[in-house]
């Protein structure tokens, strides 16, 4: 615990001292940089210190009502805040490369809320009191929020900004509901005593349930509260999209998961609920990443598509819990808590990717790159593996949660009989069709943006980071390859993680014995691919290689307009697979006559949810609401009149209930 | 184990060829040609080792990767399937599914290999490529879906097992189906008429082999050789459902299972003679139906 209030410590005092105005520049990116590197090794100490000498509790009293700084680091929180630790500690390093040149007045202020949010992040995970939690919460919100707007003279960047703001305080308040409901209920705010929720009528908890999934989803992304992500993601520095793509949105998913752990019995229709909202939002997802073409909002929409998968899976895991099927529980945890690890170093490392183009190249559409793997080697080929692990293909680590998920489906629905076997394998008919679109959307992204010619004069004066940003997306290269080849590493945090959520023994050693052989799985192909390469090499060693330009079919002038555009790869997608919701506006673009002129052809992808869905509702509530502003006439004689109004009822209730 | 290592690499390496030839002596049979030798594309994968590369100037490490890749996974596919009598080299619970993702790491590679050419022939292969695996995936996973739940193993060496001839007596009906299916997922995988022409590389409703416009020599030899063992593979498969069987003598069993295997490249020949390929935008409209297909003979044994 003490190496934990160490951490918290450099990152306070660093972040607030890189604040300090009239420092010199430099010396303000050393101080943020070096404070955020040092809190995050402290942390990460920390927790392997609890994984290894099992839960440390700490408890000092506030004066807040309610409230308490109570501390725990569990298996669960311990689970949660390695990413956190892990992510900030490489966002760190990266961040430093990546604001080297930025032209702002003051660099310490990123700094100061970076340090913030991994605290707040810390904070929220460890909390084991209602009050702190939600104090923490708020903190993470908004040290977040000022991030997102960093770059706020850009308009959409403002924009942006106030929607995420919008969408986390009203699932804050969701929150808030939550707590004052569970508080009330249980007696206290301290979680040790929430254990009496499982106690509670169906109605009161099911109530609870719905507020804690609207609150808690709409900060993970949950389809269809996802709206501010992809809006939030391309406009925050890259660093910080990576951090909040792997590790914020999942304090989410902790904050579901720990209040799941106090109900020890849930209704089979909870799970469904997840289901149907991961599952929506996981295709919903992936069909609108194939429409982006800018490379941060489409990764930001796989990050929707991932978190679908995990609720889902989460989902599954209450459904099969509710039918005694313990097994197939088991897998569908481990599975999903697998995939928020995997999602965590592979989304991150896609970031830093992004955030590497963005800085070589200078734009995030898709259409202006091209060919930068010959610019941008190490980032080009972290940006492959970081699309193989999106893609769950071996020996990356993305497969392992996606095949414990599978397992948990076939599980349940190889064996029951009639519509309880029917479900599952729906269910896995609709992931595999979600597994084909990642590979889809991710062959785009690497196809249009690192291969081929350059699309743009930008792409071919594009030149490679710096260390202080490779590194960090080398070492995740790297972890996410250990994870794929060794699933069997994370089998502790699992179950340690598993403990907490009521399976002891997560999962038999069969199990993990079968996932080894995937990973050994995983090694083999590295081993098939090495032993081809060699054969072919000894066969072949006369063979001399020439060069020549791409064959066009005899035509004698290719340029680099004729090969595929962004929008122009997944056109035959659109028309044989989307529904009608996940096309794009297009207007214009045909050329008509004999000799036609210039053409020009607008094509924009926009997000239903948030147009049909959010926008009317919003601008029906703000009318409503403009009729409450003859209450607010602008006159201080009324105002005063309020003030004297409501001292006066004030007075009443304490006159009538007190005496 | 290792005589089964050796046997199925033995089956990959010397059988796959032959197949190709099958095919086209029976296409050429029924156009009253001639045609070339049986062994020919052992002779072409032969010259094509001898040759040099030439590769396009936009290209990077990604489009020599594609063909390396594109023969390591069949070849590790294949020690995951049972050849006839000859048992899986390896197997774990859940294997299908790592098998299933095997093949979409050769497609990414293949796919983005296309891309990096930069042509826009080979965008549209890739294009094509993708797009149609959506579809493709979730009829592979029902089929093995069908084949777990009337085995009761959770490995392919389980599912292709003895208990098939079993299986035929209880879900006959279930089993026509998904064979019915895994035909279709056998042609489209390895892009044969009615949804892909393997001859016409010009065409621009090509698919598979319009991506491999660019490659020479023995990255070329690679992808033959790559795309003969998948043809195999899922042959493999077929015929293993065909003929559940045991003839009571290992080596009786090797035979009818090679004998099971030319059979049916001689069917995959007489289906690309006597049909024409499928209009581009009917190709997804197929693979639908055959989804559902595959997934209505899951209904048929969960009833």
């Amino acid at each position: 615990m003490n190496l934990l209030f160490w951490s918290w410590g450099i990152l306070l005092v660093g972040g607030l001292a890189a604040l300090f105005p009239g420092l010199p520049r430099q010396f303000a990116r050393w101080l943020g940089c070096c404070s955020a590197v040092a809190g995050c090794i402290f942390g990460l100490g920390a927790t392997i210190d609890s994984l290894g000498h099992g839960p440390a509790t700490y408890m000092y009293p506030w004066t807040v009502p309610g409230g308490a700084v109570s501390l725990s680091i569990d298996g669960l929180a311990a689970f949660f805040l390695v990413p956190i630790f892990l992510i900030g500690l490489l966002g760190a390093i990266y961040g430093f490369g990546y604001l080297a040149d930025s032209s702002s007045r003051t660099p310490g202020k990123i700094w100061f809320f970076y340090n913030l949010l991994i605290l707040s992040m810390t904070l929220v995970v460890t909390a084991a009191n209602g009050m702190l939690f939600l104090v923490a919460w708020e903190v993470m919100s908004l040290s977040s929020f000022f991030l997102v707007i960093d770059d706020h003279k850009q308009s959409e960047v403002r924009r942006a900004g106030l929607l995420y703001l919008l969408a986390t305080h009203l699932g804050g308040a969701c929150l808030f509901a939550f707590f004052l409901g569970a508080g009330t209920l249980c007696g206290s705010l301290e979680f040790s005593v929430f254990s009496r929720l499982a106690t509670l009528p169906p109605i009161a908890a099911s109530t609870l349930f719905c507020l804690m999934l609207l609150g808690f989803g709409s900060k993970a992304g949950l389809f269809p509260l996802h709206v501010w992500l992809p809006e939030a993601h391309p406009a925050a520095p890259s660093h910080v999209s990576a951090l909040m793509s792997g590790a914020m949105v999942k304090v989410g998913i902790y904050g579901m998961l720990r209040m799941l752990s106090f109900f020890s019995v849930t209704p089979a229709w909870w799970g469904w609920l997840m289901i149907v909202a991961g599952l929506g939002g996981a295709l919903f997802g992936i069909g609108m990443a194939a429409t982006q073409s800018d490379l941060k909002r489409s990764l930001g929409y796989s990050t929707v598509e991932n978190i679908g998968i995990i609720f889902f899976a989460l989902g599954f895991w209450l459904i099969a819990r509710a039918e005694g099927h313990t097994l197939a529980a088991s897998l569908a945890l481990t599975g999903g808590l697998l995939h928020i690890w995997n999602h965590a170093l592979f989304k991150s490392l896609l970031f830093f990717g992004a955030g590497s183009i963005l800085h070589g190249s200078g734009s995030r559409n898709l259409n202006r790159m091209g060919g930068l793997l010959g610019r941008m080697p190490v980032t080009g080929l972290t940006l492959v593996a970081g699309a193989m692990a999106v893609g769950a293909l071996p020996p990356m680590n993305g497969l392992v949660g996606e095949w414990f998920i599978y397992r948990a489906l076939i599980e349940s629905g190889g064996e029951a009989q009639g519509m309880a076997g029917f479900y599952p394998l729906v269910l896995m008919g609709l992931l595999a069709l979600v597994g084909g679109m990642v590979i889809l959307v991710f062959t785009r992204l690497i196809g249009i943006a690192l291969l081929g010619q350059p699309h743009h004069h930008s792409a071919t004066t594009a030149h490679e980071s710096g260390w202080p940003m490779l590194a960090p997306m080398m070492v995740l290269t790297g972890l996410c390859l250990v994870a794929g080849v060794l699933p069997t590493l994370l089998m502790g945090p699992v179950a340690a993680a598993g403990a907490i959520l009521g399976h002891p023994l997560l999962l038999p050693r069969k199990e993990w014995i079968s996932a080894m052989w995937l990973g050994l799985g995983g090694g083999g192909i590295i081993l098939m691919i090495g032993m081809v390469v060699i054969v072919t090499k000894i066969f072949s060693r006369k063979g001399s290689v020439g060069s020549a330009s791409t064959w066009g079919c005899g035509f004698q002038v290719p340029t680099f307009r004729m090969s595929y555009s962004a929008e122009g790869y997944v056109e035959l997608a659109q028309k044989g697979l989307f529904c009608s919701c996940l096309r794009p506006q297009i207007s214009g673009g045909r050329a008509i006559s004999l000799f036609p002129g210039p053409a020009e052809l607008f094509h924009r992808s926009t997000d239903l949810v948030l147009t049909r869905l959010y926008h009317p509702v919003f601008a029906r509530s703000a009318d409503l609401c403009s009729r409450l502003r003859r209450v607010q006439a602008g006159i201080v004689h009324l105002y005063l009149f309020y003030i004297f109004l409501a001292t006066i009822l004030l007075l009443g209730w304490v006159a009538h209930f007190q005496g | 184990m290792i005589l089964r290592l050796l046997l199925h690499l033995l089956l990959l390496f010397m059988l796959a060829p032959l197949l190709a030839g099958i095919i086209g002596k029976t296409k050429a049979t029924f156009a009253g040609r001639t045609g070339v030798p049986f062994f020919q594309l052992y002779w072409d994968l032969g010259k094509l080792f001898k040759k040099g590369v030439v590769i396009s100037r936009t290209t990077s490490w990604i489009f020599r990767t594609g063909p390396v890749i594109g023969l390591a996974v069949p070849l590790l596919a294949a020690l995951f399937l049972p050849f006839g009598p000859v048992g899986a080299v390896f197997s774990f619970n859940g294997d299908l599914i790592f098998f299933v993702y095997l093949f979409a790491l050769a497609r990414f590679f293949t796919a983005t290999a296309a891309l990096d050419t930069g042509s826009s022939f080979e965008g549209m292969g890739a294009v094509r490529e993708v797009t149609f695996s959506c579809l493709v995936e979730p009829t592979l996973f029902f089929i093995l879906i069908v084949l777990v739940r009337l085995s009761g193993s959770l490995t392919l060496s389980g599912m292709f097992g003895p208990t098939l001839v079993a299986s035929w007596h209880s879900a006959g009906a279930s089993l026509i189906i998904i064979l019915v299916c895994l035909l279709v997922v056998t042609l489209v995988e390895n892009c044969r008429i009615p949804f892909d022409d393997p001859n016409t590389h010009l065409e621009l409703t090509m698919i598979h082999e319009v991506m491999v416009l660019d490659h020479s020599g023995p990255d070329l030899g690679l992808i033959l050789y790559g795309a003969a063992m998948k043809l195999l593979i899922f042959g493999a498969m077929l015929v293993r459902l065909i003929l559940p069987f045991s003839l009571g003598n290992f080596w009786l069993d090797l035979m009818l299972f090679i004998v099971g295997l030319c059979g049916l490249a001689g069917l995959i020949g007489v289906i690309e003679s006597i049909m024409a390929r499928l209009q581009l935008l009917r190709i997804p409209q197929l693979l639908i139906g055959t989804s559902l297909l595959s997934f209505f003979s899951v209904i048929l044994l969960l009833r």
